[in-house]
């Protein structure tokens, strides 16, 4: 029984490991076959349209919730110091150094991500990767790396938009709805968010959470067992890693950024 | 043919989007357009007792206008002070007899340095020093005080 437990354990970490190594190489080929997106930029184009351009809708709109939400209860608290004045500070440095890098990568590991994953894994279950092997092109440089590529400029990118509207939606609810004075809020937020600590930061963080979503979805598409049940299985595993590994990311990014102990 | 002229249409599209959100974080919502149109300070020290809650980057005002920022606080050994770095707009001349004393913005707000201009027509330049200084107001010292004149009245 004991021995049996000990025997598991080791074969999961062993397992993980593996599994960990792989993925290490797999992102070390898809960097190597980066000129082909040089050379072929119609691929990056392509992969950019689906990943990016389609995911742009979820991500204005839960931009405009959250912003309007946080602008809400900021103010409820605020308003019971006298301070609504700082309405605008609290909403956007909250958008830009937190919500926006995460939820746009949630969301984007959820809208973009699985298809990924899906896509590449459907490839790989109908053996079409096999078949570019034969004709000798590399699949991971012709498939791959276009997608990981074209998802790694569009997170930070969609972050930047999410940043945008959050905070005029915020300002939308704060000034038209609870009154919080036009002038005060503008003017605070810009004596107190700093270009480079708070928005280079929060640009960082995009550009970081979409290097591990991409990672993740592309190496569970590449890595799925070829079968309908494989690749469900791997789609559902990306999103989940794919969050986990964000929001561990961001405890780390944030302590390294945003605390000065 | 079109269906790829489209694509690229809105790819491009995405990318300007982008772009300008960046622009307009950067002009509209953070401190870099002001920090790019004001490019020429020089640089002005003062030592206090005790700075309280004083830190880089906060802001430094004569009679109230919003004139420089606070650079470096730091602890001078000689003089067993504390010592604080500013920057001040060229466009400001401070005289050589200013006073800079440590306030609150608010009741809760955050610490700023408060100067007051001189009488002395000699004016501070690059590197120089404020002698004249009064530091931040602490709590607990203020309470400390007030105890001490309740028990001794008694």
């Amino acid at each position: 029984m004991m021995v049996n437990l000990l025997q598991n354990i080791g074969q999961k970490t062993l397992g993980f490991l593996q599994r960990l190594g792989r993925a290490s190489l797999f992102l070390f080929h898809i960097l190597r076959g980066f000129p082909i997106v040089l050379s072929r930029p119609k691929l990056l184009i392509e992969s950019l349209y689906s990943v990016g351009v389609l995911s742009l809708l979820i991500i204005i709109f839960s931009a405009l919730f959250v912003g309007m939400v946080i602008s809400l209860l900021g103010y409820v608290t605020l308003v019971d110091f006298g301070a609504e004045q700082s309405l605008g500070v609290l909403v956007a440095l909250s958008i830009l150094r937190e919500l926006a890098p995460v939820l746009t990568a949630l969301l984007y590991s959820g809208r973009a991500g699985s298809a990924l994953t899906a896509e590449i894994g459907l490839m790989k279950a109908t053996e079409q990767l096999a078949s570019i092997e034969m004709m000798a092109i590399d699949p991971i440089r012709r498939i791959i790396t276009p997608r990981f590529v074209a998802g790694t400029i569009a997170v930070p990118l969609l972050t930047l938009m999410f940043m945008v509207v959050g905070i005029y939606s915020g300002y939308v609810i704060g000034h038209g709805w609870l009154g919080v004075d036009e002038g005060s809020f503008w003017s605070q937020m810009q004596s107190k968010v700093q270009w480079q600590h708070d928005i280079l930061n929060g640009l960082l963080k995009g550009l970081i959470f979409g290097i591990a979503v991409n990672w993740v979805a592309l190496f569970e598409g590449y890595d799925a067992v070829p079968t309908s049940e494989g690749v469900a299985r791997a789609t559902t595993r990306s999103v989940v890693y794919s969050a986990l590994l964000v929001l561990a990311l961001d405890f780390i990014l944030t302590s390294l950024m945003f605390v000065e102990v | 043919m079109n269906k790829t002229k489209n694509l690229e249409i809105m790819v491009g599209l995405f990318v300007f989007i982008g772009l300008a959100s960046l622009l307009v974080l950067a002009f509209n919502i953070s401190n870099l357009g002001s920090s790019l149109s004001s490019p020429s300070v020089y640089t002005v020290h003062a030592r206090f007792d005790n700075v309280g809650g004083l830190r880089s980057r906060s802001k430094v005002t004569l009679s109230g206008v919003n004139v420089g920022r606070v650079v470096s606080v730091g602890y001078d050994a000689k003089v067993s002070r504390a010592l604080v770095k500013m920057e001040i707009e060229t466009q400001y001349q401070l005289s050589s007899d200013t006073q800079a004393s440590i306030y609150t913005a608010g009741l809760l707000g955050e610490q700023y340095i408060s100067l007051e201009p001189g009488a002395e027509d000699e004016v501070l330049s690059d590197g120089d020093s404020i002698y004249l200084s009064q530091s931040a107001l602490v709590l607990e010292e203020i309470v400390g005080k007030v105890l001490v004149n309740l028990t001794t009245k008694k």
